[in-house]
């Protein structure tokens, strides 16, 4: 770890941790989180977490930018790595279906692997959440093995449904809505991914970890999946 | 509770407030009044608290006939205000009586004009906010992110008595065209030297390419030489460079984390200043350090 404090804007801090991504980045991550929402108590408008950095945001009327650095400096006193204390772990049901994944079959030719063995290896692991961006509730977790790693669709799809599970590089993430999206889609989770009516509205925080679980297409409808053909949406 | 009702209405003319704030970690957006000094011009004028939910209204094309006496104030631009027909400038409360019109027609000076009624228009609060962000499907009227529509009926429940103007010497000048003020981010040193003076000393051109997630910027493309970065929080006013060099500058709907280089952040007065400017417009850009910026956006705020 090798942090540094830069200027982003009037009211704003960048806390640069890491300079690669990496799943180990993510203990130091929440650590850091935690020590800056107790510096900062009040004075913190928005902390925004990513994969290497945590943006800090802070009520310019009651610090300076010189106060700011000072309560970062403070944040990282002897810092250690949070064994995740603060992170959940989730499991999100998928129905691994071309219908719903038509990429699965694209995955499966990549990587020489079976779709069925392409399923087993995205679901057999647990992946971190990094950061939550893009949507309300997205949440980029990783990382998935190397060999089902693939970059984005050269276009992006114009609506993408609700609760599509995809790849993009060696990420994994869902998409709460529907939305425009260019990620390598493999199935659908029937999960309420953003809720405004849930405390903490997000289903998924960072630091949370989430294992996929594949489910037939029966338990998909039983949880409440919506099962609409992704050619039926466009 | 005075009642009014929408008589016209565009995809433009949102309910706004402050923004939204403490669930950016969640990929929740800002959102807010894109001329955040306007609207809390507005709301002074009628003694409220600064970030009350007021009215966006963007190029016009807005009217609204009272259910009830009302006295309300409007702020920002001049887009040809009229009450039954008559003139009605900016910057100022007036009272609009049971029947009457208030119609907002066409950009006259500035883009964006803010309405304000006592206590605030009444939503409800979304995640701590009544921001509408359509995208999001987050606040407005009914919650979930709507425009405000023809036929639907605002409300408020405060009352002011006293007509006020804001003296002139407040007044935001939205014919000034000084330049913007750019406080200078952690990529700056990572642009081309001929890239970092056409920054700063050529005129860029405002695109049609805008809404309230961004406005591009039109001119010399920029060359970052940089090594490509990893997604990391966007702030209010970020000056980004995507791979074509044409700079887009952030605004209140944008996505909350992202991976292009920064020239850095138009401070808070700057973005005010940029969204009442119309595609086509010319800016330029200063370079600012934050100290400095900080400085006199807290003096700026003695003001209210």
């Amino acid at each position: 770890m090798n942090p540094r404090v830069e200027v982003v804007a009037v009211d704003c801090l960048m806390l640069r941790l890491f300079d690669e991504i990496a799943e180990a980045n993510m203990p130091w991550m929440l650590a850091a989180s935690e020590r800056l929402r107790a510096v900062f108590g009040e004075h913190l408008i928005d902390l925004v977490p990513s994969y290497t950095t945590l943006m800090v945001h802070y009520d310019l009327t009651e610090l300076n930018p010189g106060q700011a650095r000072e309560l970062i400096a403070e944040a990282l006193i002897d810092l250690t790595p949070n064994a995740r204390t603060g992170g959940q772990c989730h499991v999100l049901p998928v129905w691994y279906d071309l219908s719903v994944g038509p990429e699965l079959s694209l995955l499966s030719q990549r990587s020489g692997l079976s779709v069925q063995e392409v399923i087993r290896r995205h679901s057999g692991r647990e992946y971190q959440v990094f950061a939550l961006g893009f949507a309300p509730g997205f949440a980029f977790m990783g990382l998935v093995e190397e060999v089902l790693a693939a970059p984005r669709l050269n276009t992006p799809r114009k609506k993408v449904a609700a609760g599509s599970v995809g790849i993009a590089e060696r990420q994994t993430a869902a998409y709460p809505v529907v939305s425009p999206g260019g990620w390598n889609l493999i199935g659908r989770t029937p999960a309420k991914l953003f809720d405004r009516e849930r405390e903490g509205y997000s289903l998924m925080q960072p630091g949370d970890t989430v294992r996929f679980e594949a489910v037939s297409h029966a338990e998909f409808i039983r949880l409440g999946g919506d099962d609409t053909p992704l050619e039926a949406l466009a | 509770m005075s009642r009014l009702t929408i008589e016209a209405s565009t995809p433009l003319c949102l309910l706004q407030d402050a923004g939204r704030f403490g669930v950016r970690h969640l990929g929740v957006t800002q959102g807010g009044a894109a001329d955040w000094r306007s609207m809390a011009w507005a709301n002074w004028l009628l003694g409220n608290d600064l970030d009350l939910p007021v009215i966006e209204i963007t190029l016009g094309g807005f009217a609204v006939v009272a259910q009830d006496d009302c006295l309300l104030a409007l702020a920002g631009a001049d887009l040809g205000a009229q009450i039954d027909g008559e003139a009605l400038a900016p910057w100022r409360s007036f009272k609009l009586r049971k029947g009457q019109k208030l119609q907002l027609t066409q950009p006259l000076l500035g883009a964006r004009a803010y309405l304000a009624a006592p206590g605030g228009f009444i939503a409800p609060e979304v995640l701590g906010s009544r921001a509408t962000v359509v995208r999001e499907e987050l606040g407005g009227l009914d919650g979930f992110g709507l425009p405000l529509a023809k036929g639907a009926s605002l409300s408020y429940q405060g009352e002011t008595l006293l007509v006020r103007e804001l003296p002139a010497a407040h007044r935001p000048d939205l014919r000034l065209d000084a330049p913007l003020d750019l406080v200078l981010g952690a990529q700056i040193g990572q642009f081309s030297g001929q890239s970092l003076f056409d920054a700063f000393n050529r005129a860029w051109t405002l695109d049609s390419r805008a809404d309230r997630m961004g406005i591009r910027l039109l001119g010399t493309a920029l060359q970052y030489q940089g090594k490509p970065m990893i997604s990391e929080g966007i702030p209010l006013g970020a000056v980004q460079v995507p791979p074509d060099g044409q700079p887009i500058v952030l605004l209140n709907d944008r996505q909350t984390i992202g991976g292009y280089p920064r020239l850095g952040a138009l401070t808070p007065l700057a973005l005010a200043r940029l969204a009442q400017c119309l595609p086509g417009a010319k800016i330029r850009l200063r370079p600012v350090v934050q100290e400095v910026a900080h400085r006199e956006h807290v003096e700026y705020l003695k003001r209210f």
